[in-house]
């Protein structure tokens, strides 16, 4: 092993990516693009909205005056209510999904619509009939207790998703597609007429790709956070260290799909196919939480998952590096397994 | 000798690639693989700078088994062959460089390979004659011992092939070995010590040019247009080729050969006379041209 050889590769590495102007460019564009779309359409609010759709109405200003609703029902919070012209208009949207829920402007008949099919039509109507209830004078049924938790923004939780799937994007196609690129077309099979070994080879990809990384997510961090001002429970330094140990990760991953294959096709077909289970099963966008056990399982394969669990954890709640031991742990293991592997594997040929 | 290797066989699968390939090289010649596409020289060459392993055969470099050190010692300039993206020239140069204890002054390199003028452009905004220097120049970066050249001319206009000509001739000056591939008869003969023509990956015929002229080919080639003759050429002439419409006839006797041509009523408007190439040889040995 030969570290002068290492850092020569490992330098033509970041030079080239640095110089790539278009990948570059999209590598800090795209998480921010992603975040940006998202303070836009939430603006700071709740996810989850219920749409009521109100008929006959023009328009929508004063709630309190034009909503013949019951109070309660008006009152609600988390509910928006939506101006509809005609009963007709109503029930085409809400066949659409657009609105969840139709109520006639008429505080004598109560008459609403709703789809059997919707679960948030099912909720709102429930919702309806309380406080038909209560504005009737019954009492409630049950005898609330109420907790006082920080509220995690949105955002806040989703953040660290983000930058975990824009790492993985650019770990696996930055390191796997590249060097089945080079593999085609015949700079490996230079290389190899070289002194430089595969694992001289192998680890200078590994660590260019981690150090970029690492300069990418501190750069979109810290320009993300101008704008959105993250909250950040936890220690900056602990942060640090949990990605840099899911960026380790994820490239050995791309490491061990860099290992053969000259096809560019074929190779960006394995990458979308690991990739996009990893977007969607690593709670990127959705808690898995109730989604079947063995959707539960196979996400446990994905370093994405725990890069994912153990920066919110220390984000979100403030967990300590002891905290999210198992986590490190888990993704040190799946380094370990696919960067083995990646070496044995590893060929220059075509 | 430098370099020796015998009984090298390759086999893909259904397809012996190099069957039993032996040859040895001296220390300071250029020793030239020569044969059409597909003969095999590729893979034969392969195998000795270690790329691809042999089926079977054994290669000795300074007479014995490549170690380690054999890197450090060879260059190489493959056929095809893709660059680091994003580099300059000097760049491309500088960064291959560092993979090897040996170097050489990169100034004096580009001077030498006639790439001074485009050293800050970048390695893909450059021509095929550029490219195919500055691949030389990469096969030279450690200043080698043992050179390999995967026909290196390919693809050049005549110009810039004389031009890579004179940089191979003057590498040669400096004492180094080299193995060339080509299927450039002229390649051969400007360039090469010894050849050895491969078909069918095996090595059919050995020696230096003029040796192998003079055993395979008589005398002087005489090429008619195809079209002058009234009747079959068998009456007028004992060997002969038909080549691109033209009948190239081999003889001794250049006198009664043309005698006997014009008693045939062969009309000798468009006759030309030359005098037999490595070409000739390849034909008589194969009874087929080589660059088809």
């Amino acid at each position: 092993m030969s570290v002068k050889r290492l850092w020569v590769i490992f330098m033509a590495r970041n030079r080239e990516y640095f110089r790539d102007r278009a990948a570059f460019g999209w590598n800090f564009l795209f998480p921010f693009l992603i975040i940006a779309g998202f303070g836009l359409i939430f603006g700071g609010k709740e996810f989850s909205e219920y749409k009521v759709g109100v008929f006959p109405l023009a328009s929508l200003s004063h709630p309190a005056d034009e909503l013949r609703v019951p109070a309660a029902f008006r009152e609600t919070r988390y509910l928006q209510f939506v101006p509809i012209a005609s009963l007709e208009e109503g029930l085409a949207k809400l066949n659409r999904h657009k609105i969840d829920f139709l109520v006639k402007n008429d505080p004598a008949g109560h008459e609403y619509w709703v789809s059997d099919t919707s679960p948030k039509g099912y909720i709102i109507e429930r919702v309806f009939n309380d406080s038909l209830r209560s504005s009737a004078g019954l009492p409630a049924a049950g005898r609330k207790n109420a907790i006082q938790g920080a509220r995690i923004r949105y955002i806040d939780w989703l953040f660290p998703g983000i930058l975990g799937m824009n790492m993985m994007f650019s770990a696996l196609w930055g390191v796997g597609y590249v060097v089945v690129r080079y593999r085609k077309n015949g700079v490996l099979k230079r290389l190899k007429a070289t002194p430089l070994s595969a694992l001289e080879y192998l680890a200078a990809q590994l660590l260019s790709r981690v150090f970029l990384l690492m300069f990418s997510l501190v750069v979109v961090w810290v320009g993300c956070d101008l704008i959105f001002h993250f909250e950040v429970v936890g220690r900056y330094l602990d942060l640090l260290v949990t990605f840099l140990v899911g960026g380790l990760s994820l490239t050995a991953v791309g490491v061990l799909m860099a290992a053969r294959g000259v096809s560019e096709e074929f190779t960006s077909g394995v990458l979308n196919f690991i990739t996009w289970p990893m977007m969607f099963l690593s709670e990127v966008w959705f808690s898995l939480e109730g989604a079947p056990r063995w959707i539960q399982g196979l996400a446990q394969f994905f370093p994405l998952t725990h890069l994912i669990s153990a920066v919110r954890k220390i984000m979100n709640d403030g967990a300590s590096l002891m905290a999210v031991r198992l986590e490190l742990a888990v993704m040190l293991a799946i380094t370990a397994v696919c960067l083995v592997l990646g070496a044995r594997l590893f060929s220059w040929n075509r | 000798m430098l370099l020796e290797v015998s009984h090298l066989i390759k086999r893909y699968k259904d397809l012996l690639a190099v069957d039993r390939v032996a040859f040895a090289i001296d220390r300071g010649t250029c020793f030239g693989l020569l044969g059409p596409n597909g003969a095999g020289k590729t893979t034969t060459i392969e195998m000795i700078e270690g790329i691809i392993a042999p089926t079977a055969g054994e290669i000795r470099y300074k007479d014995a088994p490549r170690g380690a050190a054999f890197r450090e010692e060879i260059g190489i300039q493959f056929q095809q062959t893709g660059l680091l993206a994003f580099l300059t020239v000097f760049e491309t140069l500088q960064t291959l460089q560092g993979l090897y204890r040996r170097r050489r002054d990169l100034t004096a390199l580009l001077e030498q390979c006639g790439l001074g003028d485009i050293r800050d452009q970048m390695n893909d905004k450059i021509s095929g004659g550029q490219r195919q220097r500055l691949l030389l120049a990469l096969a030279l970066i450690n200043d080698p011992e043992l050179l390999f050249l995967d026909e290196p001319s390919t693809g050049l206009d005549p110009q810039a092939r004389r031009n890579l000509w004179d940089i191979i001739r003057d590498i040669k000056a400096q004492g180094k070995t080299i193995i060339l591939t080509t299927h450039y008869m002229e390649e051969a003969q400007a360039l090469c010590d010894h050849v050895a023509i491969m078909d069918h990956g095996r090595i059919i015929a050995r020696g230096t040019p003029l040796d192998l002229i003079r055993q395979h080919c008589e005398g002087i080639t005489i090429v008619l247009p195809e079209d002058g003759f009234d009747g079959p050429v068998e009456d007028v002439a004992a060997q002969f080729h038909r080549v691109n419409g033209n009948v190239e006839i081999q003889t001794t006797d250049t006198h009664g050969c043309l005698r006997r041509l014009m008693a045939g009523g062969v009309d000798i408007t468009g006759l030309t006379v030359r005098s037999p190439n490595l070409e000739d040889v390849f034909l008589n040995l194969t009874g087929r041209k080589l660059r088809a």
